[in-house]
């Protein structure tokens, strides 16, 4: 991300550090990843030492050092998801994806994390991608779902090979 | 808008906005909460939306997009008023035959009426529905009634009537006392007594003070919080006013989950609202009581919904626990005393204000006053928000309202008070649900999470469950927490793969005991939680998989075997299909066969078998 | 002035130290690992557990973090207080299975044997944190952190590369309870293995080792510090 645009987040703060998690919350979801420049840039800018930066960004969920995915899936690990049946929606992902969670897919299309509970409880089990909430999910309906946002053609058959 | 400058304006201006609405005018509320969201209720309001336009019949019929009504199952849930008919799963599709049967010609379509799974039995009302019928819905029953963006429905309801009569004619100690009296126990989880809180605030010598809310909702399974904030969060922020001018704070935070962003999105909007009709702000309602309200989010970390984690948060630090041997209350948020209640707290505080201690300690039972919310679900027929006064019995959530177990399974457990808490088997169905009573039986209130599980689901999977949820969650500060849920779960995680060994549950006892005497905050003290009441009521289950090797739920992978009854099976294919392992076989129209050697036990070839043909052993 | 109890005898303490240094202060041995008078409490590796009476409430609690308070009655060596200890370190020897003070300790406690396994690559640090505030507070250095959560947590440099802001003045490897840091001084060049860091040293004017990192005196010269003479860094402390 440019400075001008993390001085625009800065700025929208009032450049006041007790803000420093807004700011990485509203970069994360510009960037979808918090650089090693931006947090720099941070540390300099609001006099945070930057150790702090990091331990933040390695300590949230939210957060990520890595850039993830262009569709971000979260898989609900809420308890009235793992009820009915959360972790073998997850099981199927990873092997559809032939990544596990909380990694990315070579070509950067889909990224595959766990939330604890997204509070859509009564939809449970919820995958959301994007944002946009599935409810209801079974492990049979995960290809069609990710057939849905694949990019290409060619990635939907790539989808779940194996 | 211009400001509001004093409580007789506030009242002219309701007077108003009344005069302008004509109450018996049709409505049409859509439900846009984040549960009927996620089944596309905005293009069903966007339908109603092109009708109304299309047929002219702006100044006829009124449109409302609300927040969550809490039956979520049925979603998306329209409401048609007068008469309250409620349609459950309405499809854009029916938005033309709703307008011109049920609000033109008051028929109502039977076949988007609520129909109950067990009896079949259509119900016109929305209070008919048992689901609401055996609710006392204070609290969440004002989220129908308005749209959440819009300050001038929560007026017309008898919004900041509360906030302006403690302006007006109560002083900070008169709030107090009222608060006290009204004996209102935080809905986040300990049920300690608000007003004493709010007390040792007001009483902490440092001027400057602050009032928090807690909306980090994080125990998973609820989400009453997300509810309230997103379909009422005017009746948030009034309460807070409130507690401010009782406590003497002049300014209050909102830490809210990221994860939930129509809550922060509406809430934003209600802050901005207040602003402009001067009710947060300088002199508000010309009274000179001054508050001020900043939001910050939670970036996906449990434990910052720990107060003192909380605050760190707030500071601008990681949110980790402190030690905190002095009361937040006397020095929290920068060392200032701070006095932090979680969502549902603050939404009881202007009824008690208006309506009266007496009134409110009239609702509940002795040491409970008041109503709790509830999220009623998992293995549960009518799944969503449930609100009940204190001390209704649990067989009457899971049941009466609840509507029992689907697909005529059987009740096994109920766990309530999410990773702190506990599962609650049936002979203890009878309990009335309270802070109190829930405690004695291992399990807690915590913040409302109840999640029903059947025969179907496996105690120790769901130990194990909690277990990995925490130790994914504790911050890792202390020893005996981060070592503890740790060592906790690979226990766990070897019964459930058929490695347990005798001393195991002995073992795990033990680590209980110094988690919970041990850890630095509340997170490690109560983590224990979830495995000792399963231990007390499902022993004989643990003693199966350690012993026999044997998972009476038919739940763990490596002590169950799928196999397809030959008897059944009419090979049609569509296991064969979908099996990401390529573990089935045979040829199609005659029986297939499952390689146990290569099959991965994910269940698949069991939810698309239309016959039922695959068995688990 | 508050007074409180240990262990059946009075001691007075002032308002605001803690229970573990007023017990040290006066020849009561409490355990510990992750306190050090220097540095701001933590309560990280719960071994200084005792036992407190306040009002009618009576706990357990990190001795290290509780504060002296009037009337306070406290007690180092209840039943509860030896086994949730003995739990503790129980818990706390896989991490460091080979650390000398853990095993002193041990010993000392009548640990025999810890039930729980070592994971396959040990760091043995125990995530004390001794290192961090050592180098943030007495170093003002800041080059280390925490990072990760729950049983990812770890002591690393930003991005877990060199520790940029590191000025090799050791004193973390001094203070780490477990021997898990490591310092060596070779051919003119400091070497701290867990921090990546290696840094050139000074030669001393008289004898001609090469003992003190350049970045430690350029971190002293920014933050003003005097040297105590006038060309302290020029010689080395044996020529000093």
């Amino acid at each position: 991300m440019g400075k001008q645009a993390i001085e625009r987040i800065v700025e929208k703060y009032g450049s006041d550090h007790a803000d420093v998690l807004e700011m990485l919350i509203d970069i994360q979801e510009k960037e979808h990843y918090l650089s090693r420049e931006t947090l720099q840039y941070l540390s300099e800018r609001l006099a945070v030492p930057l150790t702090r930066l990091y331990h933040m960004a390695t300590f949230y969920e939210a957060l990520s050092l890595k850039r993830r995915g262009r569709h971000q899936i979260h898989v609900c690990m809420g308890t009235a998801c793992h009820v009915r049946g959360a972790a073998r929606i997850l099981e199927q992902l990873e092997r559809c994806l032939s990544i596990k969670s909380g990694e990315v897919t070579p070509d950067l299309q889909f990224g595959l994390a766990t939330v604890n509970c997204v509070g859509t409880c009564a939809l449970g089990p919820v995958v959301s991608v994007d944002g946009e909430y599935h409810g209801h999910m079974s492990a049979s309906k995960v290809e069609r779902m990710l057939k849905r946002y694949s990019e290409t053609e060619a990635n939907g058959v790539a989808v779940c090979q194996k | 808008m211009s400001k509001i400058n004093s409580v007789g304006e506030l009242a002219e201006l309701r007077a108003a906005i009344l005069d302008q609405r004509d109450a018996g005018r049709p409505c049409i509320t859509t439900c846009l909460g984040t549960g009927c969201h996620a089944y596309d209720s905005q293009e069903v309001y966007n339908a109603f939306a092109g009708e109304i336009h299309s047929r002219d019949l702006a100044d006829k019929v009124d449109l409302r997009g609300s927040g969550c009504h809490g039956f979520c199952e049925q979603g998306p849930i329209v409401v048609l008023s007068p008469g309250e008919i409620c349609y459950c799963h309405v499809q854009p599709e029916d938005a033309a035959e709703i307008i011109t049967e049920t609000v033109l010609k008051n028929e109502v379509i039977e076949r988007l009426l609520y129909r109950d799974p067990v009896t079949g039995r259509r119900f016109e009302r929305e209070g008919e529905i048992p689901f609401y019928k055996h609710q006392d819905r204070l609290i969440l029953g004002q989220n129908r009634l308005l749209d959440p963006k819009n300050i001038e429905d929560y007026l017309a309801l008898g919004g900041y009537k509360a906030l302006a009569g403690a302006l007006a004619e109560m002083t900070p100690e008169d709030v107090l006392e009222e608060v006290k009296k009204a004996n209102l126990r935080g809905r986040g989880g300990g049920g300690f007594p608000a007003g004493i809180k709010w007390e040792t605030a007001r009483r902490a010598p440092e001027k400057e003070k602050y009032v928090i809310v807690n909306a980090d909702e994080g125990d998973p399974g609820a989400y009453m919080d997300r509810s309230l904030l997103e379909g009422n969060p005017h009746l948030i922020l009034e309460g807070l006013l409130i507690g401010a001018y009782a406590i003497g704070a002049a300014e209050g935070y909102l830490y809210a989950r990221q994860e939930y962003p129509l809550a922060v999105e509406n809430f934003t909007l209600a802050v901005q609202q207040a602003e402009e009709y001067g009710l947060l702000g300088s002199d508000i309602l010309g009274t000179g009581f001054a508050f001020s309200v900043k939001i910050k989010r939670g970036a996906g970390a449990f434990v910052s919904g720990e107060s003192s984690a909380l605050m760190a948060a707030i500071e601008g630090l990681v949110g980790e626990p402190r030690p905190k041997h002095i009361n937040t209350a006397i020095s929290g948020l920068w060392g200032k005393p701070s006095n932090l209640n979680n969502v549902e707290t603050w939404a009881n505080v202007p009824l008690i204000i208006e309506r009266g201690a007496a009134w409110f300690k009239r609702i509940g039972n002795e040491r409970n006053s008041g109503t709790k919310i509830f999220s009623l679900v998992g293995k549960i027929n009518n799944t969503g928000l449930v609100e009940v006064p204190m001390g209704t019995p649990l067989r009457k959530i899971i049941e009466d309202i609840g509507g029992g177990i689907p697909g005529g399974k059987k009740f096994k457990a109920v766990q309530t008070g999410g990773p702190s808490g506990g599962c609650i088997p049936e002979q203890y169905l009878d309990t009335p649900v309270d802070f109190d009573c829930l405690e004695e039986l291992g399990a807690m209130m915590g913040s409302g999470g109840m999640i029903v599980m059947d025969e179907d689901n496996c105690i120790v999977d769901v130990a194990k469950y909690f277990m990995h949820f925490l130790k994914d969650e504790s911050c890792g500060k202390c020893s005996s927490c981060r070592e503890g849920t740790t060592r906790m779960y690979e226990i766990l995680d070897a019964i459930t793969r058929g490695e347990g060994r005798e001393g195991d549950l002995e073992l795990l006892e033990e680590l209980a005991w110094v988690m919970k005497n041990a850890s630095l905050c509340a997170l490690g003290s109560t983590a224990a939680n979830p495995v000792l009441s399963t231990l007390r009521y499902f022993r004989e289950e643990y003693a199966a998989h350690i012993q026999e090797k044997r998972c009476p739920a038919k739940v763990c992978p490596a002590l169950i075997r799928y196999s397809i009854d030959p008897e059944i099976c009419d090979g049609c294919g569509r296991c064969r299909r979908s099996c990401p392992e390529k573990a089935i076989t045979g040829e199609l129209n005659t029986p297939l066969v499952i390689d146990g050697a290569l099959c991965s036990r994910c269940g698949i070839c069991r939810e698309v078998c239309h016959l039922e043909a695959i068995v688990v052993e | 002035m508050v007074h409180l109890v240990i262990d059946g005898k009075g001691f007075q303490a002032e308002e605001g130290q803690n229970v573990l240094e007023v017990a040290l202060e006066n020849g009561i041995e409490i355990p510990h690992l992750c306190y050090h008078e220097q540095l701001s409490p933590y309560g990280g590796c719960r071994l200084c557990l005792v036992e407190i009476t306040r009002g009618a409430r009576t706990f357990l609690s990190t001795s290290c973090t509780y504060p002296c308070l009037e009337g306070l009655v406290v007690r180092t060596d209840t039943p509860d207080v030896l086994r949730a200890r003995r739990l503790v370190l129980e818990l706390l020897m896989p991490l460091a299975p080979e650390a000398p003070r853990l095993q002193a300790l041990a010993r000392q406690m009548g640990v025999t044997e810890t039930r729980f396994a070592s994971d396959e690559e040990v760091d043995d640090c125990i995530r004390c944190g001794l290192c961090i505030r050592a180098c943030a507070e007495l170093v003002g250095a800041e080059a280390i952190t925490f990072s990760g959560r729950g049983e990812r947590r770890k002591v690393e440099p930003p991005f877990g590369e060199e520790a940029l802001n590191c000025i090799g003045c050791g004193a973390c490897v001094f203070l780490c309870p477990t021997g898990c840091l490591h310092m060596e001084d070779q051919d003119g060049v400091r070497t701290l293995d867990k921090w990546k860091r290696t840094l050139s040293l000074k030669a001393c004017a008289s004898c001609g080792r090469r003992y003190l990192p350049f970045a430690q005196i350029e971190f002293a010269r920014q933050k003003g510090e005097d040297p105590p003479a006038e060309g302290w860094f020029e010689f080395c402390p044996d020529c000093r």
